[in-house]
């Protein structure tokens, strides 16, 4: 096997679709004689639905159907959940009942011949409520400990401690004790929740955009009650998602319930406003990191409790204070993990979760930490760098944090760094330089993957996987292509369609060790098979050859050492009469999963500049150098990692849904009032790989770059903001108003 | 969207009938369309003035006269007004994006409804929208609204950064109606919200805005336009504001102040105006003026930040104003 | 211009005499202190007089050179049109709110954003959309440089960022990264691809 393209920053396959408007979106699977459903979202926060006067719009010109509790089908909703899903709890019903649980939630669905007219029926549909009053501030709940998270053995433990770490905090020299609070966010990709179903009989086609839609097909099967195979889910391309589609939300199953009742194909497409309301969100967290070292800044303590916000009806978890069990060496550690359930939709995962906001908590007491014992912030994470997981007491299958932070600080010139708060300046501008880690776990979950070679020469590779934006199908090509010793444009790899076989949810960073070994595995598989038959067939250039002795390369098999002769697949394959397809599937080694701690880590610098009077916060530069195992394509990996930095600056000084604690409305459900970086924001960023072997994670060694990329970013810009003013802001996101009178 | 039907019109005479009989203006219909897009705006006849003849850009000596239905990207882009008013090119550029600068006229511009989410929303209340509704704002979510000119009945913030440049520089409208023509100071165009804020301007029925005339003087070339927002373009002023300087020998002669984000209108600053007048163009003079600036400020629950923050724009926009020239 | 109508907006010498008007400072949005509960009704079918059906209108369109005559509701959006009507799926519905940039297509040759603007009034003008620059299997330059600059990740807000990027090149808006970053700001990328994006204007522009 050659490694001539793994590792190839090779340009997107999908470039050409994606910039002549050809690639198709879930809303763009326009069909013959389709209707437009459009939800009518409950106006009140908390409460039942009192009354529903629908006769008038049914009347309006081209309103089809209005479908509401009182008309809807009872639909059997069988037992189903995922990984995606929160392990306790039960998801939202459609129009089963007339509770309203949040303000937003889906209470009718309007269908109509037409977009407008259906946007005006629902707009005009009067709806009573009795209304009561919702809780969404989570300071106002109590807090609960989650379920799954109370298990023994659990992933992600409620509490965990080694040694007594309020005690040794009590006896440290030096201690920083604070509070974190991180705002609601709502992931926000460009392209809205989006579902075209369609009924032939009892069978059903959604063309949705899903991150998961082996899920989603499992899902609507159990929701309606009919057999898996009865559903199709269609999604080859995702316009951005970060998360907020790896659940089946409300609409797809209303959007399927629409097209059933008027018996034609229904397309339904969430407002922006609608997108949140039902599609999940970061949840709003608050946080206390409490550390205790020796005057050399050796960690003698680290406490770690948080919370995040949660509805009524589901328990979303996720690993909020994890990092801080094996981020550094520290014999005392306690972490405290809780929920606070409120009158809102169920949060979930979005880019980084948990991790995001928990590292933004640790890595900010560490920075904290490091002026209390006046050590450079680099410094102070070297002296307190682990040899082994202190957590669960494994060597790491890799780490390479230290790595990253020497090539990220050459890289940005950390040296020239004046430690002193508010002591740089360019011009009137205050200057901060701050710095930060990252980590996430390298996951992989189980994947299978077909593979089929055709006699004219070309392969086509097929997993029910999803490419939202990092590049799996030009990755994945890539994989198959080196495989198979074929070039990338002899290989066709397909994504997003339920049919295929199954492959995890793309999210989690896990899609390129997942799907990636699977199709691994399976060019192994049809290699193998190929090979059989060539052997066997006296009419091949190798016939007689054993396994061992031949190898692939060059569209051909061949005897090793042969350059010239050999067995091009096309005549394998024409010789086999039919194509040769095999299947395969592939999963992390359980035994090699349980001796050791699998996270990827990385660097973040950042510098800010502070403008003194208006208090504007912009990032002027920033490095990230992260130890990810092997870049399959680094001009992808790279591009995929600065937009996680971008994210990154939109959760430090920007991201916010602000929910009206009166009746639980987001108040600023608009694109003008959610605010995300726009081009002017960004400043000159750098993504840089450090070299890092990981021959434990998978057969691919690749640890995963999505959720990383994110995850220092909001912690290096507020430590750089407090080097630049003398003003620690430890709410998310920092503001004009926050740095104001600093 | 509620059904409308939509004419063309190619006169002035044609376009003012048609409002009387119950029509709406629309241009470029970037407010409108969104606004009618929600049910908030509820128009059943919208007149398309854009055949008229009203997006001519041009000087007459110092003045500088726009049309009514030039667009924000011809008058930011125009030789004239670079020329002669470059502050007002500034704020055209620093609002909205490159796209709705294409398409919004200056007239529409002027006349922006207001970014209080609660207006948009129609399931809650709201005076402006619906009269004798309640203000939502005022013991709700209100970090971007205004400090200056509100009531108990409304706190929403006039959003155009156009119309804070026209009214710190003196700019006068021209309209014409069924009773012919006549012209107010920008400023003029404005109401107080008081109680009754769903009235936003002094349009007569019927009448339309012609053009926008802009004086100029010696303040026009030392002039700067501070939007303070929390993203570096495309969002609407936290606080900002527009200021122009005459100087002679390190002695203001002239000022011209005036903010946006603040006030239920654009807010002209004459306190802070008067006090410079004669003073040295120091930090010290510009500190001083800036604070009388908040008076009769009400700050709301979510932005008390903005009587720091307006003193300090105020501040700043001088200082630009004094390094421009 | 938006200007208010009578309707809408009484004239002066209304103000203030109008009784029916109890303003009220405190808002619905809650239960009065002690109430467990309220009613609240919300939809707005019975309170609008309006004209219940939309007359359609005859529309002429150049869309990518190509005419098209339409009878249009005079509510649809030109994206909407592009979309739905003539299935031109590459203009896409980012934020239906002028806040995103998505659906920037060129009118007459400059960018703007077709959610916020009604088709009825674009008779006879040109409009290009993303399925109209490449000529053939020829990429335009811009398409081009998209790619090779890692312009792009998921690729939904990509029509539109090309569309805009024609518009900042052609009003020579793209001598500088920094003036780029000004004049693309009117396009949001949630995927982040913005130093490619950059990278990409500028390197269409150098050539153009």
């Amino acid at each position: 096997m050659t490694t001539s393209l793994i590792g190839q920053p090779l340009p997107r396959v999908d470039g050409h679709a994606k910039v002549t408007g050809s690639a198709r979106y879930a809303a763009d699977f326009n069909q013959k004689g389709q209707a437009y459903a459009v939800i009518v979202s409950a106006t009140v926060g908390l409460g039942r639905i009192s009354r529903i006067d629908s006769a008038e719009v049914e009347d309006m010109p081209g309103i089809i159907a209005v479908i509401t509790h009182r008309n809807a089908p009872r639909l059997p909703y069988g037992p189903h959940k995922s990984y995606i899903d929160p392990a306790t709890g039960e998801r939202l019903h459609m129009l089963q009942d007339d509770r309203v649980r949040f303000h937003g939630q889906p209470v009718a669905v309007v269908v109509a011949d037409a977009l407008d007219r259906a946007e005006r029926g629902a707009a005009a549909l009067r709806i009573s409520y009795e209304a009561e009053q919702p809780v969404v501030d989570p300071s106002q709940a109590e807090p609960i400990i989650p379920e799954a998270a109370a298990q023994p053995g659990a992933m992600i433990p409620a509490d965990k401690a080694r040694g007594d770490a309020d005690e040794a905090l009590a006896r440290a020299r030096v201690t920083v004790d604070a509070t974190y609070e991180i705002a609601r966010e709502n992931h926000n990709p460009m392209e809205p929740h989006a579902t075209i179903a369609a009924w032939t009989g009892e069978r059903l086609t959604l063309w949705s955009k899903s991150q998961f839609v082996v899920n989603e097909q499992a899902e609507t099967a159990a929701i309606f009650g009919i057999p898996p195979e009865h559903v199709q889910v269609i999604c080859p391309f995702i316009g951005g998602a970060f998360g907020t589609s790896l659940r089946t939300w409300p609409h797809v199953t209303l959007a399927a319930i629409a097209a059933r009742q008027v018996g034609r194909p229904v397309k339904l497409v969430l407002t922006r406003k609608q997108m949140f309301f039902t599609t999940g969100h970061r949840p709003r967290s608050l946080q206390r990191v409490a550390l205790g070292s020796a005057a050399d800044g050796k960690l003698a303590a680290i406490v770690h409790e948080g919370s995040g916000e949660t509805s009524r009806y589901e328990e979303f978890i996720e690993a909020l204070t994890q990092p801080s069990t094996y981020l550094y060496s520290c014999q005392n550690v306690r972490t405290r993990y809780r929920l606070r359930p409120l009158d809102i939709g169920t949060p979930n995962h979005m880019r980084g979760p948990g991790e995001a906001s928990g590292v933004f908590a640790l890595e900010c007491a560490m920075d904290e930490l490091s002026y209390a014992v006046g050590i450079d912030p680099i410094e102070l994470r070297r002296r307190n760098e682990p040899a082994i997981d202190e957590g669960v007491n494994k060597p790491f299958s890799s780490r390479s944090l230290m790595k990253c932070y020497d090539e990220a600080a050459a890289r940005f010139g950390w040296s020239r760094r004046d430690p002193r708060p508010r002591s740089m300046r360019d011009g009137r501008l205050l200057i901060g330089m701050g710095a930060a880690s990252a980590t996430y776990p390298a996951f992989q979950a189980p994947s299978s993957a077909r593979v089929r070679l055709l006699a004219d020469g070309i392969a086509e590779v097929e997993v029910a996987a999803s490419d939202m934006g990092p590049g799996t199908y030009t990755s994945m090509t890539q994989i198959a292509a080196e495989m198979l010793g074929l070039p990338v444009d002899q290989v066709r790899f397909r994504l997003g369609r339920s049919d295929y076989p199954p492959a995890p949810s793309h999210g989690g960073s896990w899609t390129m060790a997942s799907v990636g070994s699977a199709i691994r595995a399976a060019c192994i598989a049809v290699r193998e098979d190929a090979a059989r038959r060539a052997i066997a067939d006296q009419r091949s250039r190798v016939f007689g050859a054993s396994p061992e002795e031949v190898e692939w390369a060059e569209g051909r098999l061949r005897r090793r050492g042969d350059a010239v002769a050999g067995q091009p697949y096309r005549e394998i394959v024409a010789s086999a009469g039919a194509p040769i397809e095999a299947g395969a599937s592939a999963q992390r080694d359980p035994e090699v999963a349980g001796r050791y701690s699998m996270h990827a880590f990385g660097a973040v610098l950042a510098e800010v500049a502070v403008d003194p009077d208006v208090g504007t916060i912009r990032v002027r530069r920033a490095v990230g150098a992260y130890g990810i195992g092997r870049v399959v394509n680094p001009r992808l990996a790279r591009s995929q990692c600065t937009g996680g930095m971008i994210g990154g600056i939109g959760m430090a000084l920007m991201e916010r849904t602000v929910l009206d604690p009166r009746d639980g409305r987001p108040v600023n459900a608009h694109m003008a009032d959610y605010l995300v970086p726009v081009n002017l924001d960004i400043p000159a960023l750098e993504a840089h790989f450090v070299d890092e072997m990981d021959p434990h994670v998978n057969p691919l060694g690749v640890k995963g770059l999505g959720e990383i990329a994110l995850i220092g970013m909001a912690p290096a810009i507020a430590n750089a903001v407090f080097h630049a003013t003398g003003k620690r802001v430890r709410t998310l996101p920092i503001r004009i108003e926050d740095v104001l009178t600093a | 969207m509620l059904p409308f039907r939509i004419e063309k019109v190619s006169t002035e005479q044609d376009a003012i009938q048609a409002a009387l009989a119950g029509g709406r203006y629309i241009a470029g219909g970037t407010t409108l369309v969104d606004l009618m897009r929600e049910e908030v705006e509820r128009p059943k006849r919208l007149i398309d003035i854009n055949a008229l003849p009203l997006d001519d850009i041009r000087a007459e000596g110092s003045d500088l006269i726009i049309g009514a239905l030039a667009r924000m990207a011809d008058v930011a882009a125009h030789p004239d007004v670079l020329r002669l008013q470059p502050l007002i090119a500034e704020s055209l550029i620093e609002g909205a994006s490159p796209q709705l600068r294409n398409m919004a006229s200056i007239g529409g511009n002027l006349l922006q409804r207001v970014r209080c989410p609660y207006f948009r929303m129609l399931d809650a209340p709201c005076n402006k929208r619906t009269p004798g509704s309640g203000c939502a704002a005022i013991d709700g979510l209100n970090a971007g609204h205004a400090i200056l000119g509100t009531s108990d009945h409304c706190v929403a913030t006039h959003p155009s950064d156009l119309a804070v440049a026209l009214v710190a520089l003196g700019a006068t409208v021209r309209v014409r109606g069924p009773q012919g023509g006549r012209s107010f100071p920008v400023e003029q165009l404005y109401r107080l919200p008081g109680d009754t804020p769903h009235l936003e301007h002094t349009l007569q029925p019927g009448e339309l805005i012609v053009d926008v005339n802009v004086p100029g003087g010696a303040h026009s070339r030392r002039a700067r336009y501070l939007k303070v927002r929390d993203r570096a373009s495309y969002e609407f002023a936290l606080v900002s504001t527009a200021a122009a300087l005459e100087i002679e020998d390190g002695v203001i002669r002239q000022v011209r102040l005036a903010a946006g984000g603040v006030g239920t209108r654009p807010w002209r600053l004459r306190a802070s105006e008067d006090a410079l007048i004669g003073k040295a163009r120091d930090r010290q003079a510009f500190e001083a003026a800036a604070q009388l600036a908040l008076e009769g400020a009400r700050p709301l629950s979510g932005n008390h930040y903005k009587l720091e923050l307006l003193p300090r724009t105020i501040v700043r926009a001088l200082e630009m104003a004094v390094e421009a020239a | 211009m938006d200007h208010q109508s009578p309707e809408q907006f009484p004239v002066q010498s209304q103000v203030g005499t109008d009784a029916q008007f109890r303003l009220s400072r405190r808002s619905a949005l809650q239960p009065a202190a002690g109430a467990a509960s309220r009613t609240v009704v919300s939809g707005a079918a019975a309170d609008v007089p309006s004209i219940p059906v939309a007359e359609p209108m005859r529309v002429r369109l150049i869309v990518n050179g190509e005419v098209r005559d339409l009878e249009l509701d005079p509510r649809q959006s030109l994206l909407d049109v592009l979309r739905e009507t003539l299935d031109l799926t590459g203009t896409k519905k980012g934020c239906n709110q002028g806040a995103c940039g998505a659906c920037t297509v060129l009118r007459n040759g400059e960018r703007i954003v077709s959610c916020l603007t009604l088709a009825a009034m674009h008779d006879g003008a040109e409009i290009m959309t993303i399925e109209g620059l490449a000529k053939g299997e020829e990429l335009h330059p811009l398409q081009t440089a998209f790619i090779e600059h890692e312009g792009l990740q998921c690729g939904f807000c990509t029509p539109g960022q090309i569309m805009s990027g024609l518009g900042c090149i052609k009003e020579g808006h793209a001598r500088s990264a920094e003036e780029i970053r000004f004049w693309m700001s009117g396009n949001i990328c949630r995927c982040g691809a913005y130093p490619g994006i950059v990278a990409a204007v500028t390197k269409a522009a150098a050539e153009s």
